[in-house]
């Protein structure tokens, strides 16, 4: 299940010298290398060419005809800029609040955990196997207006509306829960892989446990915080389920839109132009993210 | 350790009281920052578990009414719950089943192959896993639609196997890497041919790998909802009817399979545990 992490980088690739035909790879790729090609990029190309369609008629039922128009994006943008920035902003905070519950919660079972490692792994993954839906649901029912939490946190009265439930924070506190299995297992493996020769060496020379922590162990296992914050970050940033049924109307984020405007009003060119803008935005903040921490010291 | 023993005893001054509880305190913290962190996860699984014992009162079943055994003796009452389930049930097997395959296949000729192309190879598994849900799902309806494709269980079969493929690609591959290659040259050096090779020694090795992938494969099959939701016209999967029935209140019903789900899958993940240390200790 550690496998989840993307295990790119690795230089360990064992070569046989058995003698292999050089078509044998080929092979092994085409089927599943030709499955994505025509259901993942193709689509991509498609979803691009529907971006920049112009409508036929008033309705829906009119269909949509081929063309370069590119008021969609200038309509895309202007329009539901909103709900992007909310969508960065959500997913944003969400990584943050799950890197620090996750962080402690791997680095106890890669050294302090013992015998019980495998196990914890397990209750890790675990929730990932009950439905994502049934999971988000249950939180409604936690957070409701009359559960024991709410009802907690109002009586300290420092909740404007004195409810959690529909409010941003129900939000970024489900985007967490559910994303958390993505964080701890990368940092997990960058954590578990570290030689704790390494730390004790650090307080061998004297250095005090904290600054031991952020001098060696953290930088060590950046692989592990770059790979679970994309996995983190990602999903939440597109998802529209956690605002759907925690958050409030006022709290929708562009997966939201898209998915109304896609299968709801049927403006597929709006909506492709959102898709493409979200996937760009997203592939240019993780190649900007992966480069800064890639070739600069964070600390 | 035995040195130490025959060494006179320093005279340490004993640490005192409230020094001996900072310290347990520090050691301890982690461990209950962890346990705390494990209670975080759990608590909406309980909370499912528990309410599938509830009797609603009403529609919702959100507030603690009285404990009843109902929705467990009786989970079809709603027969649209059991057709959903079933529909997911045969989606999510024939995706299991391909996606490993193709995912298999992939994880070997990048692990034990050298040729062109590696990298944009890579890239190919990695960005379906770097794009948004909604993106895939908006991609292939847009697809579907220029294309005049009929929505429906084969549709959403063709989007479970692509989404699922990078997930047994990445899980398969992290297993073959894992693995001693010295066993299969062992096995080769004592005249042992390619094919008993690859069916005595490599397979059993990479079993568990491949099997830990079809459980991905089929838990990120069965529990989609977004992907599906663009794509399935008008196929109703267990997460769609959960999503369905959410507006007029959810069934205890759907509580029930939730847990089963659960209980299913973690014990699966147990049992594969128990039997991998008993081999280990062979």
């Amino acid at each position: 299940m550690v496998a989840l992490v993307p295990s790119s980088g690795q230089k360990n690739d064992w070569q046989p010298s058995r003698p292999g035909k050089r078509s044998t790879p080929y092979l092994l790729l085409l089927p599943g290398l030709a499955w994505l090609s025509v259901f993942f990029i193709i689509p991509l190309f498609s979803l691009l060419s529907t971006s920049l369609m112009v409508p036929l008629g008033l309705s829906p039922d009119d269909g949509y005809m081929p063309a370069f128009n590119v008021a969609n994006y200038a309509e895309a943008l202007n329009e539901f800029s909103e709900q992007y920035l909310r969508s960065f902003l959500f997913a944003g905070l969400a990584t943050i609040f799950a890197l620090l519950i996750a962080y402690p919660l791997a680095y106890f079972i890669a050294f302090k955990s013992g015998k019980w490692k495998n196990i914890l792994l397990v209750l890790v993954v675990a929730p990932f196997f009950a439905s994502f839906l049934i999971r988000t649901y249950a939180w409604k029912t936690i957070l409701a207006d009359d559960g024991f939490i709410n009802t907690f946190v109002a009586t300290l009265g420092v909740l404007p509306d004195d409810r959690i439930l529909s409010t941003p924070i129900a939000v970024v506190a489900g985007l967490t829960y559910n994303f958390l299995p993505f964080m701890t297992l990368p940092l997990y493996a960058a954590l578990d892989k570290m030689d704790p020769r390494l730390i004790e060496a650090s307080s061998d020379l004297y250095a005090k446990p904290l600054s031991g922590f952020f001098k060696v162990t953290f930088p060590l296992s950046l692989p592990g915080v770059v790979a679970g914050t994309l996995l983190t970050f990602i999903p939440a940033a597109g998802d529209y389920i956690n605002a759907q049924l925690l958050g409030g109307p006022r709290d929708k984020m562009i997966g939201n839109v898209i998915e109304s405007q896609f299968i709801r009003i049927r403006d597929y060119p709006t909506a492709a132009a959102m898709s493409f803008v979200l996937l760009l935005t997203i592939l240019i903040l993780v190649s900007v993210y992966v480069r800064r921490a890639g070739t600069e010291e964070l600390l | 350790m035995a040195e130490t023993k025959n060494l006179p005893k320093a005279k340490v001054p004993r640490p005192s009281t409230w020094h001996r509880i900072n310290f347990w305190i520090r050691d301890h913290l982690i461990a209950f920052y962890g346990i705390l962190a494990l209670i975080y996860l759990f608590a909406p699984i309980a909370v499912v578990a528990l309410f599938s014992f509830n009797k609603p009162v009403g529609r919702t079943n959100s507030t603690w009414n009285e404990f009843s055994l109902e929705a467990w003796t009786d989970i079809c009452r709603d027969p649209t719950i059991c057709t959903a389930v079933g529909t997911s049930l045969r989606i999510s097997i024939v995706s299991t089943v391909v996606a490993t395959l193709l995912g298999t296949l992939i994880a070997f000729a990048l692990v034990r192959h050298r040729f062109r192309g590696r990298s944009t190879t890579n890239l190919m598994i990695f960005l379906p896993m770097a794009t948004p849900e909604v993106v895939l799902g908006a991609s292939l309806l847009a697809l579907f639609l220029n294309l005049g494709l009929p929505l429906g269980q084969t549709t959403v079969m063709i989007a479970h196997i692509m989404f699922s493929i990078s997930f047994v690609v990445v899980t398969v591959k992290s297993r073959l890497q894992g693995m001693d290659p010295r066993l299969e040259e062992a096995a080769q050096d004592l005249y042992a041919d390619e094919k008993s090779t690859f069916r005595y020694v490599t397979f059993p090795l990479v079993a568990p790998g491949i099997g830990a992938a079809a459980l991905l494969a089929f838990s990120l099959s069965f529990d989609d909802y977004i992907i599906t939701n663009f794509n399935s016209g008008t196929t109703v999967t267990f997460p769609m009817y959960v999503w369905g029935a959410a507006q007029r209140g959810i069934p205890a019903q759907v509580n029930v399979i939730g847990t089963i789900m659960f209980v299913a899958a973690l014990s699966m993940v147990l049992i594969a545990q128990v039997i991998g240390r008993a081999k280990t200790k062979q």
